[in-house]
């Protein structure tokens, strides 16, 4: 083969491979997504865990939580740092979504910025969508 | 030669494959990544608690107006969906036409020989011919639903009560086939089109589970008694089968009671007293 | 070894390509079924199980089958079924992927299907299923492969394919004895609540799945140059007949204790599917078609001029498999759905998305099928040749 043809085509391709970085450089205009703290969850400054632990791990919280409350019948949690929750997604003051407010704001921020798609919403309802 | 050792060096890339990625996966198990090893995880104070949960129908008491009642306070407090009912068109744009045989329902009411099929009588009392009986699901003790689940999705919790686990649900099936009661549904569709008011504080569910009563498990944490104890106006008294001093107790001693299909063993709590 | 399967005659690919345009159809269908539910489907909340779950019991049946050609060679030397072993092993394999294929897609949510191995419930006989289907899959893929590429280069196999083909034999029956504990262990249905259903399922299975393999032997014998041997077909028209004997008493002897006991939560199952119950009867015909094929199957098979005649024996084997999978299939799942458990009737008809789905999951199959008997009667023509 052509020695020419050879470093032509692999500078194409590392082009093409890399295309998402530099097309993302190019065209996007936002850094990483912040989600907005609302209500309660922004004059109480203390969630269940810590940001970094919550960003992490929310979502094996969550699955213990929908096991804790389905299986067991518990739904009170008493945190770490002594504040009491209910482990529910939507329902009820102490639950995310109560302290949280609105599903948009919060949650979807990261999400639709990750391109993740929870099924939650399938079966949990989002107060504020309802009223 | 070649072949050889090609082949050689496949078993060893994949070997090493495997290593590289176990060590991630061994890592997460050994750490104590949860992060919640600290936290507490209880019941609420107010909760109801109970060693059998159990359910006592009084059918003297049970009238059409009461079976309306009954069934619209438990279906609208869980999201079930309602066939009937007109489709937000903007909401729910080109909606497919209902099957009504797929129908949804926890709790609804069956004349007598549909109720208790075993119980066929060419004589049978005047005044049982009309009289609605409800039937929902009878949350057996030794449930067969529970012994056939693949994945427990439906279980027996502690007090009782056959819970449904929706998000562990795949749909399979086969607790409705061993269901001898007919008490559970499937979610052929998607429900949401077809609830008219949704209600926030239970979550509805999604396509492709199976659902039925749950006894209001929900209700009973926060001390509450179950929608359709509260809205039969007296007809269901709700209590702990084991508790021999509870109000259900004490009439089953003083009535004479049935339940559906007594001989099949199942042991359901829910009792009719006629 | 898969290297034979991409070089064949213009026949072969059109049948290739065939197979391939049903797997379409049908994958757009369950694209539908996937995205909207089993609403397509004309399943509702008193039948829960149709058309998908029928087809799967007929095909465990099938896979059971291919154990009726390895027992008498393996266990008991019978040499002229040592060129037709692959050829039952080979077909439970097609069968299983069907099998798993019927249950994947009657699945709910089947994305969560993994969730029968991460929480194991032994109580379950959906869980032994799980267990027994996936272990009989995996012996005879391992076994069948071994054997042939060792048949191939002209060795001996390995030595550890003896135990695990001693160990497919079990495998044969409790995949098929673990399919009829499904449905025999449920107090609430009264029509399967019976001993002989596991009896029944195996005795239907011995009919159809040699029959299918007689037909196969038959399509061998015409597209390619590897003869199983008309002997080996002979016997398995033999097992065939008297295994479908079998079937017919069991059913006999259903209609007996149903009828002759006259307990009506019992006999009304029988009724629906024979006679029709409280004016609903839209199985009667498929159930009289069933037991005449079966009936007139089993006939056939036992003169001996009529069992030995080759231009006869395929349609005598197609009508025993059609008969069978209607008894099985329709009949069996329908009759324990209707009546209710508070006797309302509701009849189930699968509808077109449905049929179509199912056509989808028996071409893979087929596919599968095509292929690895491809590489079987290659292997044993090169062999020969």
């Amino acid at each position: 083969m052509n020695k020419n043809a050879i470093i032509t085509g692999l500078i194409i391709f590392v082009l093409a491979v890399l295309s998402p970085f530099w097309f993302n450089m190019i065209t996007a205009t936002q850094a990483a997504p912040e989600p907005e703290l609302l209500g309660k969850a922004k004059t109480e400054k203390n969630c269940v865990l810590n940001k970094y632990e919550m960003r992490a791990n929310h979502m094996a919280l969550l699955d213990e939580w929908r096991d804790s409350v389905v299986r067991n019948a518990d739904r009170m949690y008493e945190s770490a740092n002594g504040h009491s929750f209910n482990m529910s997604l939507s329902t009820g003051e102490n639950s995310c979504l109560g302290c949280h407010e609105d599903k948009t704001k919060f949650c979807d921020k990261c999400h639709t910025y990750a391109s993740v798609d929870p099924y939650c919403w399938e079966c949990h309802t989002n107060p504020k969508e309802i009223r | 030669m070649m072949e050889k050792s090609r082949r050689s060096f496949l078993k060893v890339a994949g070997i090493a494959a495997i290593g590289l990625g176990a060590a991630p996966a061994m890592n997460f198990a050994a750490s104590d990544s949860h992060g919640t090893a600290h936290a507490v995880k209880s019941k609420n104070k107010k909760a109801l608690h109970a060693q059998r949960w159990g359910m006592v129908i009084d059918t003297n008491k049970i009238t059409d107006e009461v079976v309306e009642s009954i069934v619209e306070a438990c279906h609208k407090a869980h999201n079930v969906p309602d066939f009937n009912i007109e489709v937000d068109e903007k909401k729910y744009p080109n909606t497919r036409p209902v099957n009504h045989k797929q129908e949804v329902k926890w709790i609804w009411e069956e004349e007598f020989h549909n109720a208790f099929p075993d119980k066929e009588d060419e004589f049978l009392a005047e005044k049982f011919h009309d009289l609605p009986f409800l039937v929902t699901c009878n949350h057996c003790k030794n449930a067969p639903c529970v012994q056939a689940c693949p994945t427990q999705a439906t279980f027996k919790r502690e007090d009782g009560i056959v819970m449904m686990d929706f998000h562990r649900c795949i749909g399979c099936r086969f607790c409705m086939a061993a269901c001898p009661f007919g008490s559970r549904n499937f979610n052929f569709r998607d429900p949401r089109p077809f609830i008219e008011e949704v209600n926030p504080t239970f979550p509805t569910r999604s396509k492709g589970v199976v659902e039925k009563c749950n006894f209001c498990a929900e209700r009973l944490a926060k001390g509450e008694l179950p929608h359709c104890v509260e809205a039969s106006e007296g007809a269901i008294v709700f209590g702990d089968l084991e508790d021999s001093e509870s109000d259900i107790r004490v009439l089953l001693n003083e009535n004479y009671t049935i339940r559906r299909k007594q001989s099949l063993g199942t042991e359901p709590s829910v009792y009719y007293i006629m | 070894m898969l290297e034979i399967a991409i070089k064949g005659s213009k026949n072969y690919w059109l049948w290739i390509v065939f197979l391939l345009a049903v797997m379409g159809a049908g994958g757009i269908f369950y694209i539908d079924q996937f995205m909207n539910g089993l609403m397509t489907t004309g399943m509702s909340r008193d039948v829960s199980w149709g058309f998908y779950i029928a087809n799967f019991t007929f095909l465990v049946g099938v896979a059971a089958g291919g154990v009726m050609v390895v027992i008498p060679y393996y266990l008991h030397d019978y040499e002229k079924f040592h060129r037709i072993t692959i050829l039952g092993e080979f077909l439970a394999v097609a069968s299983l992927i069907m099998c798993l294929l019927f249950i994947i897609v009657d699945l709910g949510q089947p994305t969560r299907a993994f969730n029968v191995m991460l929480y194991p419930s032994p109580k379950s006989m959906l869980f032994y299923d799980m267990l027994v289907l996936n272990g009989y899959l995996f012996l005879n893929i391992v076994v069948g492969w071994k054997i042939l590429e060792a048949e191939r280069n002209q060795v001996e196999p390995a030595w550890w394919t003896k135990p695990l083909i001693y160990l497919s034999i079990p495998f044969a029956i409790g995949i098929h004895t673990v399919t009829a504990y499904l449905y025999c262990g449920l107090p609430g249905r009264g029509f399967w609540l019976t001993a002989i259903l596991a009896p029944r399922f195996l005795a239907s299975a011995f009919a159809a799945g040699p029959a299918f393999l007689i037909i196969l032997c038959y399509i061998i014998r015409k597209f390619t140059k590897f003869d199983p041997g008309w002997e080996a077909m002979q016997t398995l028209s033999k097992i065939v007949c008297y295994a479908l004997i079998a079937n017919l008493f069991f059913f006999v002897c259903e209609v007996f204790v149903s009828y002759y006991s006259n307990i009506p939560s019992h006999k009304a199952h029988v009724q629906y599917l024979l006679f029709g119950y409280h004016g609903y009867h839209a199985l009667v015909p498929w159930m009289w078609t069933s037991m005449i094929l079966m009936t007139t199957g089993a006939i056939f098979l036992l003169i001996p001029p009529l069992r030995n005649n080759k231009t006869l024996l395929p349609f005598t084997c197609a009508m025993i498999i059609f008969g069978v999978w209607i008894d099985k299939a329709l009949g069996m799942i329908s009759g324990g759905f209707v009546p209710s458990p508070l006797h309302h009737v509701t009849e189930y008809a699968p509808t077109g998305p449905e049929i179509m789905i199912s056509f989808g999951v028996y071409a893979i199959g087929f596919l599968v099928l095509t292929i690895l008997y491809k590489l079987a009667t290659q292997v044993k023509e090169e062999v020969r040749g």
